[in-house]
């Protein structure tokens, strides 16, 4: 799993490559966990190389969602593969999370 | 159609474990959201063999068989540990919401193994907790 950032005005971009699991989510927690991120209004997470996503995964990111929301950060997914899409839908949470298509409807979001 | 694998009681061998059941499911044509959605019901298991079942020690192992007959895929993981491991596999319904709210990291794998899984069962054999999962793939 390797986790790149991309920093552009008030939007922070995390882009995922590789398999995000019970062995690799402490990469992304630690990402997520840096005070810094509380400076954007938003965190976006390109998804296209993300290929896999288990619990562990899961929940790096509903751990970090409520203090990101206090923030006022919004944190949206975008370039999601179906099927680690039906991950989030198996659990109800992609109608809890901000999940789209596309990089641009993430950066309009 | 069987395959067999046997890890030690390290998550680094998570990988290996999901590499070993899609390439047995790939090799039947399925949808990539099946054969996805079985390989995290088995990783969920063996993730909860190796941390919570096993502490992390290397020294431990577990062993997997992949059993496919008639369109019915047939898992059985076996712990070699000396505790017996049984989580719970009644189908938990996580409040979502109020996981999000409290920050939780946890306690969401066994409830994507049921919804998953037609059967999940744990037992014990030979004084070791083995789990079987089961589902039909026509």
């Amino acid at each position: 799993m390797k986790v790149t950032t991309h920093a552009a005005a008030d939007t922070l971009t995390l882009v995922l490559d590789g398999e995000l699991d019970a062995s690799s989510a402490v990469v992304l927690d630690a990402e997520l966990n840096k005070p810094e991120l509380l400076n954007y209004h938003k965190v976006l997470i390109d998804c296209q190389r993300l290929s896999y996503i288990s619990s562990a995964g899961l929940g790096v990111f509903i751990s970090h969602l409520q203090r990101l929301q206090d923030s006022d950060v919004k944190l949206v997914f975008f370039n999601m593969q179906e099927k680690v899409f039906n991950v989030f839908e198996i659990l109800g949470l992609d109608s809890l999370m901000h999940i789209v298509p596309t990089e641009q409807e993430a950066q309009a979001a | 159609m069987t395959s067999h694998l046997r890890i030690q009681c390290s998550r680094k061998n998570l990988q290996e474990v999901r590499d070993f059941v899609r390439a047995f499911l790939l090799a039947g044509r399925r949808s990539e959201v099946l054969v996805n959605q079985i390989v995290l019901a088995v990783d969920e298991v063996v993730a909860n063999f190796i941390i919570h079942g096993n502490g992390e020690n290397a020294e431990q192992f577990l062993d997997l068989v992949l059993a496919l007959t008639e369109q019915r895929l047939d898992v059985e993981i076996e712990d070699h540990g000396h505790t017996i491991f049984a989580p719970s596999v009644v189908a938990p319904d996580p409040d979502m919401r109020e996981y999000i709210r409290q920050g939780r990291k946890g306690g969401m794998g066994m409830a994507l193994v049921s919804r998953i899984m037609d059967q999940v069962e744990f037992f014990e054999r030979n004084a070791h907790t083995v789990c079987h999962l089961s589902k039909a793939l026509g």
